[in-house]
């Protein structure tokens, strides 16, 4: 391989301050999508287990619809297609005058995906537990709603948070996906320093060390709230 | 073990192929097409009319014809008339890189020459000459950048145009807005939506992209040069040798005036309606760069 290494490039202005601006970016469009997913989530799934038909198809349409459409061409919907479809004055306002377009479509589009994916781990959680504990609940006279709140879903999010914790880290990965509606976030950035220098590789290391340093802590983070909210005797401790 | 004394004789065999056929100056780059027995080219895709997909499925444009002659020469400098061509699709973010890591022989697309690419790879001549320029609506009343003063223009990323208007527009205290786009298609989804006001690029695929759009009629293309743009093909580094016989095809090329009627065929008007008659820089280029024997 004929390449002229320069590890120094990560190290000079403005290269440098790139990527440290990359690497907030991705924070943010992640913890902004993830605040979304993970609330939209929590309300589809619920729903999906429901005993309203009504609600149940709901939610199913909402996933079969946001899992089954591949994130790059959401993205794209989100930013060129859906402002179109909207009247000439809102349409503009979201193309032009909405605090930070590109920033704001990606979060927003990459949350709703997220959201069917929790949504179908929430359902999962739910239905772990089985019909038992839920007539139980409410052979004891409590609500719907208090069969929820105080029995099913204390239960189905302990047992879910392994597979939260991979959606939580596919979804700073997914992030990337922003560059191609023009946010600068780590990705975009080590592109931009391949460009500007040719230093390519050095750029893309870079970014990967970046990417497995939030992922590195992510994982201990969600760790660490699993073992803390533990109960013992529960399923999820079931198969250890 | 097996696999162990076949490495070791393959490397035996290699060894010897390569000292039998290497060549006196050193190429490492002819000894290894010798080897390989193929040619590797890259390609763009959708590099109209240098370098892109046609009707048929293969690579065609201007670059790739003048590659093309490029290859006849080195096939007759090693003897290999049946050498095999190998077509690697290259994007603007990939082909540095592919080059840099021994991937392609030679690119053949649109891109400009410029010394920082230098530290990674090398050139032959000059083979077009094109800059930064403004698309944007009729009627905008915008004609050069110092308009652009407030508004929106969507940008290329990883591109020189991308460079070359953040630098005017700093040089100069224009306060612009700016979109990052991926690629032209959405550069120009951006003008035409108005999500921007304009879209800067080089100004030859800015006419391309007029003259693929769904109302040509309603857009421009204005403005002064903001950037100096030769494009060359794109070589390896470090080895005069190989670069030696490409140099040598284009000055034959421009020399006999066969490059220019190569460039009217794909430009005067082209197959894609282009209409761009050969400038005077160009072929004022063409001429400096058609070194005798």
């Amino acid at each position: 391989m004929n390449y002229n290494w320069d590890w120094g490039v990560l190290f000079r202005e403005p290269y440098g301050g790139w990527l440290i601006s990359g690497f907030g970016w991705t924070i943010a469009v992640s913890l902004v999508a993830w605040t979304l997913a993970f609330t939209l989530g929590s309300v589809i799934g619920i729903m999906r287990t429901t005993d309203s038909r009504l609600l149940r198809g709901i939610g199913t349409c909402y996933v079969e619809v946001f899992r089954n459409i591949p994130l790059l061409v959401q993205m794209f919907l989100w930013y060129f297609v859906f402002p179109e479809l909207l009247p000439d004055d809102a349409g503009m306002w979201v193309k032009r005058e909405m605090p930070l377009p590109a920033f704001t479509t990606a979060a927003v589009c990459l949350g709703l995906y997220t959201a069917s994916r929790v949504a179908e781990q929430v359902r999962a959680g739910i239905d772990a537990i089985g019909q038992g504990q839920r007539n139980a609940g409410l052979a004891m006279g409590l609500t719907p709603a208090q069969v929820y709140r105080y029995v099913l879903l204390p239960v189905s999010y302990r047992i879910i948070v392994p597979p939260l914790t991979s959606e939580f880290l596919t979804i700073f990965k997914n992030s990337s996906v922003a560059l191609t509606i023009g946010v600068l976030e780590t990705t975009a950035q080590a592109r931009q320093i391949e460009e500007y220098t040719f230093q390519g590789f050095e750029a893309f290391t870079a970014a990967t060390l970046i990417y497995i340093l939030v992922t590195s802590i992510v994982m201990l983070l969600m760790r660490l709230i699993e073992g803390k909210v533990r109960i013992p005797g529960m399923i999820s401790l079931g198969a250890r | 073990m097996l696999s162990r004394i076949s490495l070791i004789t393959m490397g035996a065999v290699l060894l010897v192929a390569g000292t039998a056929t290497s060549y006196a100056d050193g190429s490492p780059v002819l000894d290894r097409i010798k080897e390989r027995g193929s040619i590797n080219m890259g390609h763009r895709e959708s590099s109209v009319p240098f370098s892109y997909i046609g009707d048929d499925g293969k690579p065609q444009g201007y670059s790739i014809d003048l590659c093309m002659k490029v290859i006849d020469a080195v096939k007759a400098e090693i003897g290999m008339p049946d050498l095999k061509i190998n077509l690697v699709p290259v994007t603007s973010q990939t082909r540095i890189a592919l080059m840099a890591n021994g991937t392609i022989d030679l690119e053949c697309g649109s891109t400009t020459h410029n010394l920082t690419r230098r530290k990674q790879v090398d050139y032959l001549p000059t083979t077009f000459i094109t800059g930064t320029k403004i698309a944007s609506k009729k009627g905008s009343g915008i004609t050069e950048i110092e308009d652009l003063e407030g508004k929106t223009v969507a940008l290329s990323l990883g591109t020189t145009n991308e460079k070359a208007i953040k630098r005017v527009a700093a040089q100069n205290g224009i306060n612009i807005n700016t979109i990052m786009v991926k690629d032209h298609p959405q550069g120009w989804l951006a003008l035409e939506t108005g999500r921007a006001d304009a879209y800067a690029s080089d100004d030859v695929l800015l006419y391309g992209l007029i003259s693929k759009s769904k109302n040509p009629d309603e857009f421009q293309v204005t403005g002064r040069f903001l950037s100096y743009d030769p494009y060359g093909i794109m070589v390896p580094k470090d080895d005069s040798t190989y670069r030696l016989i490409g140099d040598t095809t284009l000055a034959d090329l421009m020399r006999s005036g066969e490059a220019e009627q190569i460039y009217n065929k794909w430009f005067n008007p082209g197959p894609t309606n282009i209409n761009m008659p050969i400038s005077d820089t160009l072929k004022m280029a063409f001429e400096i760069e058609a070194l005798p024997h």
